[in-house]
């Protein structure tokens, strides 16, 4: 349906200001890192900690209530992470739409990751690192033999292992987000290995928003320069309190906000 | 345009604004598409025609290419890490595969619960992808022809103004037998499409592009 001079007019009006919104206001709103020694988890909040090792993958349950802590245990591994709702394995997490509904694919601590359905997977609640990948994703067959010369274990091999023991299968392998993997992009679009923003001990806590069957596979980043860089990673299930109407991951934006509202209506 | 600047010109089929469109194009044959009017973004999903698991991967593509935009040459590469066509020819410069498909619901959370009833590129997907046994599950992370999304260092990430003037055009060369889906997006809340959906036109030959 053609629209109208005034509708453009309006709408482009509303653009420009959930732009200004998201670029300007939101960033001053996000929390410091965390530090590498903060947020310590009480001993009676841990559920279950399993170490991966590298080339590794693991598959977890992760409900409301419940946080993911994922540590980068020598500062050499990246955690490449899918998520599906577990009530419904056709929603699951969209790269795309976190970068695109928050203004930024710099996504840190304060932040969030939505669901294909417009909802709230997870709150990155807390995050020593702050450098992410929702771009490039895991390794693949291909990319291993690129960087040592042999096959090895990659991020694409673990994940279709992975689903596969869920009852899911290669049609429910999204874009994946990639922890502790420092991928910046120059002016032309060319990505950057951000050296020296990864350290041994850095940690996120993916705050459950909704009932989640959880992947995380821990290989080496494909665009990590280092041929055999790999480290353990250490995941740690625990108990957290539910996000409160002041939370603030949840009121970082007006977009997060409405993520949360909706999101509380599948479990009203 | 001459007859005889399109050789071999096989299809032609002018996709009205804000409707889906699919077709499957052997090795070797090339899709152009034309923004007819300027402006407009096509959202484009591409699954190999002999194994439709096997498809289109937004990821692979940037790793492969070691840079964030679909421009000339790039290679549109599956998730078992196959070549599925390339971008032979392209007059406009600029196009998007980090953005995703508009939906009701991302509509919604973006821009206002009022804009979940509106059309969208979701829609088209799921609608076109019925006729070949796909369903939602089977929507990955989808090509942007036309449409203007600079990253810039610090991570902001802005769809904003097409720089595609009417009757440019991108041609995509298959490289095996592919389905090719295209949504003609119906998004009036960005300026993906100048606020205003216009027509576009699809075109295949056997030769590649020019």
């Amino acid at each position: 349906m053609a629209q109208t001079q005034a509708q453009i007019a309006e709408n482009r009006r509303r653009y420009e200001e959930l732009r200004a919104a998201g670029q300007e206001l939101t960033p001053k709103r996000l929390p410091e890192l965390t530090a590498l020694d903060g947020a310590p988890i009480p001993a009676n909040a841990v559920i279950h900690r399993e170490t991966v090792p590298h080339g590794w993958y693991t598959t977890l349950l992760l409900r409301r209530g419940e946080a993911l802590r994922i540590v980068d245990d020598t500062g050499q591994a990246s955690v490449s992470v899918l998520a599906w709702r577990e009530e419904d394995t056709s929603e699951r997490i969209n790269c795309a739409d976190t970068i695109k509904v928050q203004w930024s694919a710099a996504i840190s601590k304060g932040r969030v990751i939505f669901s294909d359905m417009g909802r709230a997977v997870f709150s990155l609640i807390e995050d020593s690192c702050g450098a992410h990948d929702l771009l490039v994703g895991g390794s693949t067959p291909a990319s291993v033999i690129a960087a040592t010369g042999a096959s090895g274990r990659n991020t694409h091999e673990n994940f279709l292992a992975a689903v596969s023991k869920i009852g899911l299968d290669v049609r429910d392998i999204s874009p994946c987000i990639t922890f502790f993997a420092p991928v910046g992009l120059d002016d032309a679009g060319r990505f950057l290995w951000q050296e020296g923003r990864k350290r041994a001990g850095d940690f996120v806590d993916l705050r459950a928003e909704m009932n989640l069957i959880v992947v995380a596979s821990n290989c080496k980043h494909p665009l990590n320069p280092q041929p055999l860089a790999g480290g353990s990673a250490t995941l740690i299930k625990h108990r957290v309190p539910l996000a409160t109407r002041e939370d603030l991951c949840r009121t970082a934006s007006p977009e997060a906000m409405r993520a949360f509202d909706f999101t509380d209506r599948l479990y009203a | 345009m001459t007859a005889s600047a399109v050789p071999d010109l096989t299809y032609a089929f002018d996709i009205p604004s804000e409707r889906p469109w699919s077709r499957v194009l052997k090795k070797g044959q090339t899709l152009r598409i034309i923004d007819s009017e300027g402006q407009q973004a096509v959202d484009a999903l591409l699954y190999c025609a002999g194994d439709l698991t096997e498809r289109y991967s937004s990821q692979d593509t940037m790793r492969v290419q070691g840079s964030a935009y679909i421009e000339l040459g790039t290679r549109l590469i599956s998730n078992r890490g196959r070549v599925m066509a390339k971008i032979t020819s392209d007059s406009c410069g600029r196009h998007d595969t980090s953005a995703g498909c508009c939906s009701c619901e991302s509509n919604a959370v973006r821009f206002g619960e009022a804009t979940k009833y509106q059309h969208a590129c979701r829609e088209n997907f799921i609608l076109e992808l019925s006729k070949h046994g796909l369903t939602k599950r089977d929507i990955v992370s989808n090509l942007n022809f036309f449409m203007n999304v600079p990253i810039d260092p610090s991570g902001n990430f802005t769809v904003v103004d097409g720089i595609s003037a009417p009757g440019n055009h991108v041609d995509a060369t298959a490289e095996m037998d592919v389905l090719f889906v295209i949504s003609n997006c119906p998004q009036v809340n960005n300026p993906c499409n100048g606020f205003n959906p216009t027509p576009i036109r699809v075109e295949i030959r056997d030769a590649p592009g020019m």
